[in-house]
């Protein structure tokens, strides 16, 4: 049994891969809008300096956000959009 | 010349980073060429990109549109990737915009020892993704939690669940009479004279308990997913959960109980893919993406300080 779950352990993690293209877009923003380094003063601007007033990229972003409070993973609000 | 910015995608440290060559073949966002910027032991890589495009007024209008947002988030991906092949990297949150080189090495001097903790921090390990998902239940209240606040105890509330018009009918004709819904109950109509339980009590006590079951089946799913995460978690050096993907986004409908990240060293991918198959159970589906920069653990909530303080000293 260990081995068979090794095995395919190892084969999920190989076929985790994907190339960029690949990478589903939803993933990819919840890395790049919630993650990585967030640099302020003396930059032009930001994404967390825009007053993001409309539609579609605002309902976006919060759902992405983490400034929304995570109390479960469990749910969705879609009452936002 | 129209006016320009620096963009700036990532970081990382002299150590591993890209050759000329394979910087010269890369395009980054807005199809411009990509550079690095040595300064003080880190290299940033940037574009020079027009702010007729980058300024703020034109990105209040594009952020706007989900393809530029998409064309850009995957240009800036490919950057960050082909960094992160080669060099323990930083990457930048998505669309930071410097007016020239110098600011971006002013920065690189402000944050230096800010940036290479979490250098430190992401070398030799890579973010794994691990999203869990449960089929939905096919109640209109099951997807959110206006379906469970206690208020709603009645007939009325059955539109509060997560858009959906096609509510399930004991809940919409109420009363207790509803046809196909669970039966037995009807029989009281009208014969209440023992004193007991009439039809809409009936309705209620059957309506409590179905809610009672939904929360119950909510409840385990939310229980499978803090367990799954606390073994992953386990196996991680450090883990963040996203919020759960919007289904408008993502375009599953299941329930995303799990939407987490993990920062595992590279000689443990193996056990981290092992012990996400051994937590593989019926009624979840789970999927690992990956592996990915370590975008989810460069920002600044992460406990990247506490973390380098302790591991460096």
């Amino acid at each position: 049994m260990a081995a068979e779950t090794a095995s395919r352990g190892a084969a999920l993690a190989a076929e985790g891969r994907l190339p960029a293209e690949r990478v589903a877009l939803v993933d990819l923003l919840d890395r790049l809008l919630a993650g990585g380094v967030v640099i302020t003063g003396d930059i032009v601007l930001s994404i967390a300096d825009i007053d993001l007033v409309r539609v579609s990229l605002r309902a976006l972003l919060m759902s992405v956000r983490e400034s929304q409070p995570l109390d479960t993973g469990v749910r969705h609000e879609p009452s936002r959009l | 010349m129209a006016e320009t910015g620096t963009y700036l995608y990532a970081v990382s440290g002299e150590s591993g980073r890209p050759e000329p060559a394979v910087l010269d073949a890369l395009t980054g966002v807005a199809g411009t060429p990509v550079r690095a910027v040595a300064h003080g032991g880190l290299v940033a890589y940037v574009s020079t990109v027009p702010l007729e495009e980058f300024g703020e007024e034109p990105l209040r209008r594009s952020l706007e549109d989900l393809d530029w947002v998409g064309a850009t988030a995957r240009a800036h991906h490919h950057v960050v990737e082909t960094v992160a092949a080669t060099a323990a990297t930083a990457p930048v949150r998505l669309v930071t915009v410097y007016s020239g080189e110098d600011k971006i090495r002013e920065m690189l001097d402000r944050r230096h020892d800010d940036l290479v903790a979490v250098l430190s921090r992401v070398a030799g390990r890579r973010e794994w993704g691990v999203k869990a998902y449960t089929p939905r239940v096919a109640e209109p209240a099951a997807a959110g939690a206006a379906g469970r606040d206690e208020g709603e105890a009645g007939r009325g509330a059955s539109g509060g669940g997560r858009g959906a018009p096609s509510g399930e009918p004991g809940a919409r004709e109420g009363g207790g009479a509803s046809g196909g819904a669970a039966s037995g109950v009807r029989a009281e109509d009208g014969a209440s004279g023992r004193g007991g339980v009439g039809p809409g009590t009936a309705y209620l006590q059957r309506r409590k308990n179905s809610l009672r079951d939904r929360d119950s089946a909510w409840r385990i799913s939310a229980e499978r997913a803090e367990q799954l995460h606390a073994a992953l978690a386990a196996v991680a050096v450090d883990s963040r959960r996203h919020r759960p993907q919007d289904p408008q986004l993502s375009g599953r409908d299941d329930l995303m109980l799990l939407n987490g990240a993990y920062l595992v060293d590279d000689d443990r991918r193996e056990e981290f893919a092992a012990t996400l198959e051994a937590l593989s159970e019926p009624g979840i589906v789970i999927e690992l993406t990956g592996p990915w920069a370590p975008y989810s653990f460069a920002a600044p909530d992460a406990p990247a300080h506490e973390r380098g303080d302790r591991d460096g000293g």
